[in-house]
């Protein structure tokens, strides 16, 4: 039983190890760290939400090498994602581009919250006027008077 | 106040019903991969031709001197749709005078021109992108794919999958005779 676990186990550890492949790595590791890190956050255009990095698709891999290629020729991060969105627009980055047209994208929830919390503080703030105004108009010394008749009765009778 | 609270259902409903009537809208195709390449000039590249067969190879400069507006097909030997669509590019080239060209995508160049020897060519010029990285510069994302390239060469339509449909076929021809309208 053991021995099958340990067989089923070997068998998906190695298709984790898909996507890239060794003779695309670069010699340089500093460059190849940041290769990673850009490999990550660029969609592969075949898979959609599978980034390149980890991608068997053909394109992936050309672009993986495309990519690693900018890196060499001294290119930054910066210029590596523009040299992709220049061919596949914004689609392409996982994290869209923080511009006009993505505005309600990345402030909407915060304009949700603030709708939110301003309700809940309508809301709380009617609720506790409403107590207030009810223990202004306290009872009457008469009123206190038969409260505590009433009380003063129920304790005889126990 | 109360007013808003009791509009609020209805509302969330209206946003609800609208988000679904976009979602479920069956012309909507969720894996559609958009492209920044339309309605910009053909990218730059320069592709020998296939080896071992007569037909010249495929450049940037080609596409900007045609005059009309041509068919730039990205094919390969090891894909199967591009098989059945070769019939109707055949057909559009031959019956329709459409001028088609070709990207020969990464590809090797015996295979290539045993499928070409074996089906026939149709393509004015085929170019060979062995390394795939003439097909990312036109941002394409599997074969076949296929853009409309008006006189100015610009690029005005691309169709991903294969041409085999009527309504696939109607909507290539369609972008082709728009893009013959003089601007």
């Amino acid at each position: 039983m053991k021995r099958w676990i340990l067989v089923l186990f070997i068998t998906f550890a190695a298709s984790l190890a898909w996507g890239l492949e060794p003779d695309e790595i670069l010699s340089d590791r500093g460059l190849e760290q940041r290769a990673r890190d850009l490999s990550k956050q660029l969609r592969c255009v075949v898979c959609l939400n599978q980034d390149i990095d980890s991608s068997n698709a053909g394109v992936a891999r050309t672009m993986r090498i495309l990519l690693r290629e900018r890196l060499v020729a001294g290119d930054s991060d910066e210029e590596v994602r523009a040299f992709f969105v220049e061919r596949y627009g914004d689609f392409v980055l996982f994290q869209p581009p923080l511009k006009g047209s993505t505005y309600l994208l990345w402030f909407g929830p915060f304009v949700f919250f603030g709708i939110g919390a301003g309700i809940v503080v309508v809301v709380f703030r009617r609720h506790r006027a409403k107590t207030v105004r009810m223990s202004a108009g306290s009872l009457s010394a008469e009123e206190e008077h038969e409260i505590n008749a009433f009380l003063q009765s129920e304790e005889e009778h126990k | 106040m109360k007013r808003m609270v009791v509009a609020l259902p209805a509302l969330v409903a209206l946003i609800l019903g609208g988000f679904f009537l976009w979602g479920l809208n069956p012309d909507r195709d969720p894996n559609a991969v958009p492209t920044a390449r339309i309605a910009k000039p053909v990218p730059e590249f320069d592709l020998p031709a296939v080896a071992g067969i007569e037909t010249p190879g495929l450049s940037a400069d080609n596409l900007r001197e045609t005059g009309e507006p041509v068919l730039v097909n990205v094919f390969a030997s090891w894909c199967v749709p591009c098989r059945a669509e070769h019939a109707v590019l055949t057909r559009f080239v031959e019956q329709d005078g459409i001028r088609l060209m070709g990207i020969n995508y990464q590809d090797k160049p015996e295979d290539a021109a045993d499928w070409l020897a074996d089906l026939g060519n149709p393509y004015e010029r085929i170019g060979s992108d062995l390394d795939g990285r003439v097909g990312v510069d036109w941002a394409i994302s599997g074969v076949p794919e296929t853009f409309v390239v008006d006189a100015n060469g610009v690029v005005v339509f691309r169709y991903v999958g294969p041409i085999i449909a009527p309504e696939a076929q109607a909507e290539v021809r369609a972008a082709l005779d728009a893009a013959k309208e003089p601007l």
